[in-house]
């Protein structure tokens, strides 16, 4: 149920209250990241690392200087970048889907993303280029690749809910196979360092994927933005949206690009991080209610929260070798899923 | 309003045929038929909701999509809006990205015409299958469409809101054509002004209720055998005495007609 109470007139108290939700939880957001970035197996104090961040990469405590900016500042971003971008892309998939258990990973991007991670973990002293270049582009290549085999089944066959699901769960597969095979055929220290690629961990991150994930959120946005009317009114079904006017196969084949972009960018740096695409949709819902304006941005930054909370949680609990945070967000995925459904149930 | 060598396809599959219809441009239609016959699909393609071939001529033009205002047999909503919420979403195209005096102003007003003020705040998710109908109703009266087209509109009412309902059709239809298809005939004789009888995916007889509602015609298309009354205000009531052994007459064009139309270059239509 909204928290947001309504007024006789029916409409949200108004859309500055939804607006003020959101830049609550962008405050929420902020003092996490400042969290995140105190945490650590350095020990830096909260005043240290304000003056820090006073200071710039550039100040004058070079050792200050290189934890913060160099290693911690790229691992929170990436955490909040990732996150958001899963966030939006979960709220985009289970409302074209119809679907609220619906995730950025249900049509098998994430497979494909491993995939394409693999095969340079496996074949990489072979490839021209850097393995921390190839891998994040190839796995960036292979969720496009996965992404284009739906669009293709979508476009011969329909885009209804259904078909879209079945063509996901086909590509998820596939993708699977070929990653065990490539598994299989791997030596034990290549079969770890695929496997570790797999947890999802934010130690991977740099100063380069948090300007790539950037430019892709900033190129996505603006064409998710445009659609926000259009997807609350596929909240109200095909049949009656398809009746205001709206050409919903078009809409639906026009998101699933944008999903997949926000998936490859997030997961081809970081690895599979799960749960985050599939709870912050929900509790953006419960926060700001269906209209997409305030759903998506809500989303975007429950997942943020999510996966910076994570981070925190991670450092905590291991100072020595931080947990990677897909492992803390599947673990702490399974109550919180748990608590959707009960809640769910209830209303 | 006039069709001409209407059609409307499933693959090589003939669904719909219809040769010839007038209608008016004012006033209640109701489309009337047994279940299978090619009602659903004939609203979906006025509506253009699915493709058809053929003509489909207005004295004044055929309406641009954004004024047909359309409703279909499926309407369940499952998401957490409120009333007011999801019938702003009628005017989706004209809504820029903070909600106006305006748009709520026009929000209140189709509200109070459809006597659902009292509902604005309630969640479209706890509402009754009736209460949702009339929702999407004022929804699509939002946009203020020239022809409105409603797929059964009165199958989840009872009969006090059937009765409210069509009565709100009819005094809707003074100002545009409205379309509906309905499954009580004796509802439909004493509200329509003309009933389009649609049998086995074509056109078994149009006209006015009196001229359609007979058991000549009845008799045959539902497989039934009827007994056409009046009532006090001379409107014709249908008595359905039994059914008959044998199945109304379905909209599958190719097991029941020799003439059906092929689509040029194929085959077989299966």
């Amino acid at each position: 149920m909204s928290l947001v109470a309504t007024e006789r007139s029916g409409f949200g108290r108004s859309g500055l209250t939804r607006a003020a939700a959101v830049m609550a939880a962008f405050a929420v957001l902020s003092a996490l990241m400042v969290a995140d970035l105190v945490t650590g197996p350095a020990g830096l104090s909260l005043d240290e690392v304000l003056r820090g961040l006073q200071d710039g990469p550039a100040g004058s405590d070079r050792r200050l200087a290189t934890i913060l900016w160099h290693l911690r500042m790229p691992q929170t971003l990436m955490a909040a970048l990732v996150g958001s971008a899963l966030g939006i892309a979960g709220l985009l998939m289970q409302t074209i889907l119809a679907n609220p258990l619906a995730s950025p990973y249900t049509l098998g991007f994430s497979a494909a993303a491993g995939f394409g991670a693999a095969l340079v973990i496996l074949f990489g002293t072979a490839l021209p280029v850097a393995t921390w270049i190839g891998i994040p582009v190839a796995a960036f290549a292979a969720t496009l690749i996965a992404a284009g085999l739906v669009q293709l089944v979508a476009r011969y066959r329909g885009a209804s809910p259904e078909m879209l699901v079945l063509a996901g769960i086909a590509v998820l597969f596939f993708f699977q196979s070929l990653q065990s095979l490539l598994q299989f055929m791997a030596a034990p220290e290549v079969l770890q360092q695929i496997v570790f690629w797999l947890f999802g961990s934010l130690l991977k991150a740099t100063w380069t994927s948090v300007k790539v994930l950037t430019a892709i959120l900033l190129l996505t946005l603006p064409f998710v933005l445009r659609e926000v009317w259009s997807l609350t009114a596929l909240r109200l079904g095909d049949g009656n949206a398809a009746s205001l006017g709206l050409d919903v196969a078009a809409l639906r084949r026009r998101v699933l690009v944008m999903v997949a972009l926000l998936t490859a960018g997030a997961v081809s740096f970081t690895g599979t991080i799960g749960f985050v695409g599939l709870i912050a949709p929900h509790v953006g819902r419960a926060l700001v209610g269906e209209d997409h304006r305030f759903g998506l941005p809500m989303a975007g930054i429950m997942g943020s929260i999510v996966l910076v909370a994570a981070s925190v949680t991670g450092k905590i609990l291991s100072p020595g070798a931080v947990i990677p945070v897909g492992i803390i967000t599947a673990v702490a995925g399974i109550p919180m899923l748990l608590g959707v459904i009960l809640m769910k149930g209830r209303t | 309003m006039i069709l001409r060598e209407f059609r409307v396809w499933a693959g090589r599959r003939c669904l719909l045929d219809i040769p010839g219809l007038e209608l008016p441009s004012r006033g209640l239609v109701a489309v009337i038929g047994p279940n299978g016959a090619g009602k659903s699909t004939l609203l979906k393609a006025l509506a253009g909701v699915i493709p058809h071939d053929g003509d489909k001529l207005l004295d004044e033009g055929w309406p641009v999509p954004s004024r047909i205002g359309y409703l279909p047999q499926d309407f369940t909503v499952s998401a957490a809006m409120t009333v007011a919420e999801c019938v702003l979403l009628g005017r989706r195209e004209r809504l820029g990205w903070w909600i106006t005096a305006h748009d709520r102003a026009e929000v209140a007003r189709v509200l109070a015409r459809m006597d659902l003020s009292e509902l604005a705040g309630a969640r479209m998710d706890r509402l009754s299958g009736g209460q949702q109908q009339r929702v999407l109703l004022a929804q699509r009266l939002l946009r203020d469409p020239r022809l409105l087209i409603l797929d059964e509109p009165t199958s989840a009412l009872d009969l006090h809101h059937q009765l409210k309902v069509l009565s709100h059709l009819r005094q809707l239809s003074k100002e545009r054509l409205v379309i509906a298809a309905l499954h009580d005939l004796t509802l439909a004789g004493r509200f329509a002004e003309r009933i389009v009888l649609i049998e086995g995916g074509t056109l078994g007889v149009a006209g006015a209720p009196g001229d359609v509602l007979q058991s000549v015609h009845l008799d045959h298309v539902y497989s039934i055998d009827s007994q056409i009354m009046a009532d006090r205000c001379g409107a014709p009531v249908v008595i359905a005495h039994h059914a008959e052994e044998h199945q109304p007459v379905l909209s599958d064009r190719g097991a029941k007609r020799g003439t059906e139309p092929v689509r040029e270059g194929s085959p077989d239509r299966t």
